[in-house]
């Protein structure tokens, strides 16, 4: 591919785009404003004028249009990002959740009149409870983090309420272990519930040095924070051994759902031994991803912790749906948000799991790993270095780029660019952190062969021009809106604001 | 090959600590870390009077890439910090061993010196984590 710069405009910002008394009288509202905004009380008048862009209807569409074209997207392209599963959500888990019941129907309803939704709530409450070998699950918190906030919460509850149960018997508990190749959030998430974390490493196998954690573990362990799959993208073998371990000290295990993807419907975390699992729908259960997007991470529970679980929660009797609040639990960790999660959210998860089935939610973990040990094989037998070339892949695998690094001084961030190019979203990069100039690959189950054969042609293409002409990489990307940006400076001047007065 | 001062001493996180006439340490990361690490972007240092243990987390360094601790290499009490950093991060990118010194510290056991690595024992170790 020749080197090809195209010089495109920056779309400007919707404020500068304004120009006074330009106005969508379209869409305006039929009252007159000043006399409506007279009757208001004189406190709450506005005393200067609002700065909002005056624009045209015109000027409007072609603004956000031109915008979502620069869009990059899973609609539009392939998007490996490892660990974040950007997988195809189908249309119609946003359509059917769109269903005027569903959206017409007032959060403050009495329970009598919202049977419907909370029918849907209490299947997927059941659903997730199968699928993960939990005891009971809470579908409340409002994404993944808050999930894994009140997964330690109820950690923190339970040692809590031993220790007032026991005073004398029950140890101080201070530490949760957390493995090297975390993600960040974990150690985050301990440390906000106000526990000291301690860093277990990892063997070169990618499994947790059974060793290490022996000599760390003791009276003063509250409990462990493990993914598996684990982002090394290899399965913890040992994890029964681990979890018998853990649970003679005292301590409790937390699962954290990053890659629930890879054993959905094979494996379940409460079989494995785990207390407490958050799961992050939007990678399993064909939720919108972040950026912005109203998110959901239930979390599901074993007997232990099962007073502890944050409400509302939905149960049912004869006489049919009703809510479970801390009358019925009073250790309940208490409420993370006003309702009850994310409603709109959840449906579609409870449309997806629907649409998958028993059978379906197998087929996700099968063509999940299918499709990621297919991409790592081709990929080493074009030569590329994998960091653990003798471990099967989870829903994801690490490949390592130091060579190319060493031999081209192109890294792994240049190739990240040159995809850009190509049209590829990036992998994570640098990620996990143990691993130099990696990349973390997810393909997810929803990628056909011919797309992957596609990736695996251009990472090689991209490996021959670093070869042949490095500055193809160090340069990239040039296809783009935007060539390389500066990293340093976005995060040292962080600038996001428009000001009228600076124009 | 890294660039590793033979008069200095080695932490295996990949601190570097140089001995000073008053028997305090100047402490700072090497020029394999700052090279791993990327471009810095912010540094959080520790105040002037705190105290450590050896091996415990002291500072932050933010880089493009990732935050990363920088562990205390000796058991001892913190009597300077290179504020410089604090405006100016990337002096640990442009000179590691000189500006981009990051704190200094007081030993509790100036024995304890001599557990650090020599430069040819972090070579081995820059060398063996690169295969």
């Amino acid at each position: 591919m020749s080197k090809r710069i195209i010089e495109q405009n920056a779309e400007t910002l919707i404020f500068e785009l304004s120009d006074q008394n330009r106005r969508s009288s379209s869409l305006a509202p039929d009252i007159d404003i000043n006399d409506a905004c007279n009757n208001l009380p004189e406190h709450l008048q506005r005393k200067k004028k609002l700065q909002l862009p005056q624009v045209g209807e015109l000027q409007v569409v072609r603004h956000y249009t031109r915008l979502s074209q620069k869009n990059f997207s899973i609609d539009t392209h392939f998007y490996p990002l490892g660990s974040c599963t950007m997988k195809y959500n189908p249309r119609v888990c946003n359509t059917q959740a769109q269903l005027a019941g569903f959206t017409s129907r007032h959060p403050m309803a009495h329970s009598s009149m919202s049977q419907g939704v909370m029918s849907c709530m209490f299947d997927l409450q059941n659903m997730l409870m199968e699928a993960t070998g939990m005891k009971q699950v809470s579908l409340t918190p409002m994404a993944g983090a808050q999930g894994e906030f009140a997964g330690i919460a109820m950690i923190r509850a339970y040692h809590d309420h031993n220790k007032e149960l026991q005073p004398d018997k029950e140890p101080e508990r201070s530490e949760i272990i957390v493995p090297d190749a975390a993600h960040g959030t974990n150690p985050a998430t301990a440390v906000m519930s106000g526990y000291k974390v301690k860093e277990i490493p990892t063997n070169d196998q990618g499994d947790i040095d059974i060793d290490a954690l022996e000599k760390m573990i003791g009276p003063q362990t509250a409990g462990i924070m493990l993914t598996n799959p684990s982002t090394l993208g290899v399965f913890e073998r040992k994890i029964k051994l681990i979890a018998d371990m853990i649970h003679k000290a005292g301590g409790l295990l937390y699962y954290d759902g990053a890659n629930l993807n890879a054993i959905l419907g094979k494996v379940k975390p409460g079989d494995m031994g785990f207390d407490v699992i958050h799961m992050n729908l939007h990678k399993t259960f064909s939720t919108p991803h972040g950026g912005g997007g109203p998110g959901s991470g239930p979390i599901g529970v074993s007997e232990r912790l099962q007073p502890f679980v944050p409400v509302p929660i939905v149960g049912r009797n004869e006489q049919g749906y009703y809510w479970i609040t801390e009358k019925q639990l009073p250790l309940s960790i208490g409420r993370l948000s006003a309702w009850m999660g994310n409603v709109g959210i959840l449906l579609r998860a409870y449309i997806y799991a629907l649409l998958l089935g028993r059978n379906g939610m197998v087929r996700v973990a099968d063509f999940a790993t299918l499709n990621a040990n297919y991409l790592l094989k081709r990929l080493m037998e074009a030569d590329f270095e994998m960091a653990f070339p003798e471990r099967r892949a989870s829903n994801e695998f690490i490949l390592t780029l130091r060579k190319e690094a060493k031999e081209y001084g192109t890294t792994a961030m240049d190739f990240a660019k040159r995809l850009l190019d190509y049209g590829y979203h990036a992998p994570t990069t640098y990620f996990p952190l143990l691993v130099p100039e990696c990349f973390l690959i997810e393909p997810t189950e929803t990628e056909s062969r011919d797309d992957l054969d596609a990736f695996v042609e251009t990472l090689i293409k991209i490996r021959d021009e670093a070869e042949q002409s490095p500055n193809l990489l160090k340069d990239a990307p040039f296809e783009l809106p935007v060539r390389r940006l500066d990293d340093v400076k976005a995060a040292r001047e962080l600038d996001l604001n428009f000001y009228y007065s600076k124009c | 090959m890294s660039d590793i001062p033979q008069e200095l001493k080695y932490t295996a996180s990949h601190e570097w600590v140089r001995i000073e006439d008053d028997g305090t340490l100047t402490v700072g990361i090497t020029e394999h870390a700052q090279a791993l690490l990327g471009d810095m972007v912010f540094v959080e240092l520790p105040d002037v009077g705190d105290d450590f243990e050896a091996e415990q987390d002291c500072a932050v360094l933010e880089s493009v890439k990732a935050a990363s601790d920088i562990y205390c290499p000796i058991e001892g009490q913190i009597v300077a910090v290179n504020e410089e950093l604090e405006d100016a991060p990337e002096q640990i990118n442009v000179n590691a061993y000189h500006e981009g010194w990051i704190f200094r510290i007081q030993p509790v056991n100036a024995d304890h010196i001599d557990e650090l690595m020599g430069p040819d024992e972090y070579a081995e170790l820059v060398e063996s984590e690169s295969h």
